[in-house]
Parts: structure tokens; sequence; C-alpha cells
């Protein structure tokens, strides 16, 4: 080799510092994104807690409800679509390729995508609690409660994470990705149990959604912002946390096992 | 040294670039000079023969191979949020020895773009913020796919004296392109590729023979213009000398252009 390796190459570390820094930047300074995943949620928060003002019984509001939905479906924009259409965006415009080819850790680029996954999550997850509160009388979570959000929340965001990365790889840019994802996760959060209660869904579509992510982590969080007496509304008759658990890894081994196979660094070689 | 030798959607490209040099792919569209580049540069896979990329296969570079590279590719960098100075400090950081961002910047003409986006920049200044991109690492091998496609004429020569610049600095530069006077101004050598063939490396004045080809002499004579192809014209021309008492009216003394051999080698009708 005549490399010169007394030069030595910059830490994996600071350079996932950099790329961490360069998504934050990406994100946060789009309108589109931020409009479209952190103010969609928000939006739909204040519009639903406005018109659907009534009670579940147990004296339990439907804010109170919605609020495990809304922030599921937060959870989904900002992993599943944001990754699906932020990376077929990079790897239509030729940023990918442009990456590939510098001495960049690959690793690091990935490392960026979920500290700007974390970030908008938290950030998402916080201001809807604070609106919640404020406006519409939300009961905060409390002891061992905050415990099942959390694990919820991470396994969640890690499936719809590694599937988005996954779906990414099928869309031929950011735009035909956004024309697939959206609409397909709008479908998923009527059928999921999001904009209203899931047991008015017609059990042949509980079963679709079921399949899906999304149906696991809204129940999981309501468990965690609903009296356990509401269990009994669900179709099981419990949270079945267990379940939620399951099925939630089991979408981050897919997700992986798919990211790993179908990632691209380029568009379609043409020609 | 650096030995390149391809053969893959080409077939039978057999070149060595030297330290230092400006070396110019030369072909029509389609003619496989992005292929070939593109497998130079460790982005595509080939299918056989021999390939040495600063000592290293590109197919096997890893980190420390691709810190000496720099890439401009023909599709140029993506559309991002970050501003010029933000967008080279990052990728500075990618590399060991980086050059200074601010000063790759003022190297390109691009200093007073530093905070403006990418978006905001014309075609010729975003292609010199593609440039500075592949500077900033501070390589020993540049490659520049079509640099300066789509440019007006001002904005190609600002962009060559970059690249002079760039030579003075000691890069080596890999360049393709389909302009003729773009190779012939930069070029040290350069390389014909037609369907995927490398048919001729040569400096651009002996290219296609064009160093020995028989001149053309042409000048005025009783009212008339005459012609004259030779293998002599300084013979020519003295003795033209000797037959008028002052200039030689509309003496010209010309050798075939870049153009003229390389549309005879491509094999289309000049």
């Amino acid at each position: 080799m005549t490399t010169t390796e007394d030069r030595s190459l910059p830490s994996i570390g600071s350079v996932c510092r950099t790329r961490a820094g360069v998504e934050l930047k990406e994100f946060f300074r789009q309108r589109e994104s931020v409009v479209f995943t952190l103010m969609f949620p928000v939006i739909l928060l204040l519009v639903f807690g406005a018109v659907l003002d009534y009670e579940l019984g147990s004296g339990v509001s439907f804010t109170q409800y919605f609020m495990a939905g809304v922030i599921a479906a937060g959870i989904l924009g900002a992993s599943l679509q944001n990754m699906a259409i932020g990376i077929a965006t990079e790897r239509s415009d030729g940023t990918l390729k442009g990456l590939a080819g510098t001495p960049m850790p690959k690793s690091a680029y990935f490392v960026g995508k979920v500290v700007q996954v974390l970030v908008v999550t938290v950030a998402i997850v916080a201001i809807l609690l604070v609106i919640g509160v404020v406006f519409y009388d939300v009961d905060l979570p409390s002891g061992a409660d905050w415990l099942t959000f959390a694990w919820v929340a991470a396994l969640g965001s890690a499936a719809c994470t590694l599937l988005g990365i996954a779906v990414s790889s099928l869309a031929r840019n950011g735009r035909s990705a956004s024309a697939t994802v959206t609409p397909v996760a709008l479908v998923l959060q009527f059928i999921s149990g999001v904009f209203f209660q899931f047991s008015e869904v017609p059990t042949w579509l509980q079963t679709v959604a079921a399949v899906f992510p999304l149906k696991w982590m809204a129940q999981g969080l309501r468990s965690v912002f609903l009296p356990d007496a509401l269990a009994a509304q669900e179709p099981a008759g419990s949270w079945e946390l267990g379940r939620v658990a399951l099925v939630l890894a089991i979408w981050c081994v897919v997700g992986l096992v798919l990211c790993v196979r179908t990632f691209r660094w380029q568009d379609r070689v043409d020609r | 040294m650096k030995r390149y030798g391809d053969r893959n959607a080409v077939d039978g490209v057999d070149l060595d670039i030297r330290r230092g040099e400006i070396f110019a792919l030369l072909g029509p569209n389609g003619a496989g000079k992005t292929t070939t580049v593109e497998v130079l540069e460790g982005y595509r896979a080939r299918d056989g023969g021999d390939v040495r990329v600063l000592g290293v296969d590109p197919a096997a570079g890893g980190r420390g191979w691709k810190a000496e590279l720099g890439i401009v590719l023909q599709s140029g960098a993506g559309d991002s949020q970050l501003s010029c100075l933000e967008l080279l400090r990052a990728q500075a950081a990618y590399y060991p020895d980086p050059r200074d961002p601010a000063e790759v910047l003022e190297l390109v003409g691009l200093t007073e773009k530093a905070g403006a986006r990418g978006r905001t920049l014309s075609g010729g200044q975003r292609r010199r913020l593609d440039v500075a991109l592949g500077i900033v690492g501070r390589p020993r091998l540049l490659f520049l796919d079509e640099p300066t496609t789509g440019f007006d004429p001002e904005a190609r020569r600002q962009f060559w004296s970059l690249i002079r610049s760039l030579r003075d600095l000691g890069t080596t530069m890999l360049l393709t392109t389909h302009y003729l006077d773009e190779a012939e101004e930069l070029a040290d050598r350069v390389g014909v590729i037609t369907r995927g063939r490398l048919v001729e490396v040569a400096v651009p004045s002996a290219l296609g023979g064009r160093g020995t080809a028989p001149a053309v002499v042409t000048w005025t004579e009783d009212g008339a213009r005459r012609t004259a192809e030779t293998a002599s014209p300084t013979a020519l021309v003295a003795e033209l000398a000797t037959r008028f008492p002052g200039e030689v009216p509309d003496l010209a003394v010309a050798r075939p252009t870049l153009e003229d051999v390389y549309l005879k080698m491509i094999g289309e009708p000049a």
C-alpha cells in the first residue's frame, strides 16, 4: 500500500458527532419536514381535542385516549415516514453516493439518522404532553407507567426507524416515497385506534392493523395513559404488554434484515 | 505510479496515469467514460481486469484509501439545508488532514457565498461547490466527471483556472469531458474512449497523428486563394517569403484541429 497511514483517520465518535449535527440541521431547517412531522400531530391533537369532547366512561375523556394514539402517530411520523422520505430523497439526489465516496464510516451515517429520530421524537412527545396537560387536562402517567412509556416508545421507534430505512430503498425518489408512505400511514392511523377507539374498528380491519407496529404502539401507550379499568375495552380484554413487546421486537428484526439486504448507497445503476 | 486497466461495461481500457498530471478522458456520451471512472472510484464492481488506484484495488479500498481521493460526481452533490461553509466543515471532518474550509471556499471563489445554501447558487457556483467538497480532504487524486457540462463560456474559463491552480498545488486529476477545447486547454494527456474502448492516449497536440500530419498552408497569389498540403511547411513559407516583397498575403499555416482528429477517431463523418 502506498497510502500514507501516518495521517490517522478521524475517530468514528467524532464523525458520528458531525453527522448528528448535520442531520439535526437538515431536519429543523426544512420547513416541510418540520411542519409535516412535528406540527401535524400537534394540529391533530388541537383539532381532535377541541372537536371530540366526550367521555369514554370511568371518567376518562376522549382526549386522554387520543393522547396515546397521537403520540404513537407522532413516533411513526418521526421514524418511519421521516426515514423513508428523507433517505429516498438523499439517495435520488446523490447525497448518499457522495457520502459513500468519502472516508466517512458508513455506521456514522446511521448513527446520525438515529440521533435525528431520537431528538425529533422527544420533541414531539414533549410538545404533545405539554399541550395535552395545558389545554385538555390530560393526566400524565405516574410511577411505573413512565417506564412502560419509555420502552414502548423506544422499541416502537426502533422498529419504525428500521422499517423506514428499508422502505426508502423501494421508492424511486423522495416524492414517490412520500406519495406511497403518507397514505399508508394515514390508513394505518385510522385502523390502529389513533383517531377513534380501536374497539370501534371492524374486526377484520383490527386483524389487518394487528400485523403492523402502529396498533401495538398505540395499545402499549394506552396502558400508560388510561386507567386499568379501560383495559376491558381492548379486544383481548387486557393491555397485552407482553405481546406488544414481542410484535415490536419482531418488527425490529424484520426491519433490520430488510435494511441490511436492501440498503443502497446509489440510485439503481442505469444503463 | 498509478496503474489503471479495466474491462467492464467498458472493455479494453488500458492506461497509466502519472502523478501530478491532468489526464482527460474524452469521448462521446455513452462511450463508457463514467463507467470507467466509477470503477476507479470504487462505485462499480468490474467483471475482470486489473485495476490499481494509488496502489489499491478500488473494490477493496477502505477508509484510508478513500481519504486520498477526491470525487466530483457527474450528478453533483445533493440538496442540503446546510450552508456552503457548513457543508465543507462537515465534509472536512471525515478526512485525516483536511484543508481549511474557508481557504477552500476562497480557492473556488465562493467566499461571498459561505453562508448561502446550495439551492441559491447558480449552476456554475454549484459545480464549484462540488469541487470544493472534492478537494477539502486534500486528495492526492481528484476525479472530475464532466465538471463543466452546462456552463456558459465565461464560467468554463473561470473553472479552468481553478483546475490549473489545483494542479499547481500538486493534485493529480482524472477529468472526463466531451468538450475538446477543455481537454486541449487543461490536459497533459488525453485518452479517447469510444464504445467502451480506449482508442488512443497522447498529449493533445499529438493526438491522432496531429503532430506529424501534413500541414495546410494557404495564401493569396495573383488574386486567387492558394492551398498546399506539405510535410515541410517551414520550407514552403521560406520559399513564399522570397516570392513576395513584403508580407505573404493572407498567409496561414494550419494543422488538423483536435476536433478533426477526434471526429475521425470516434468514427463520425468529419
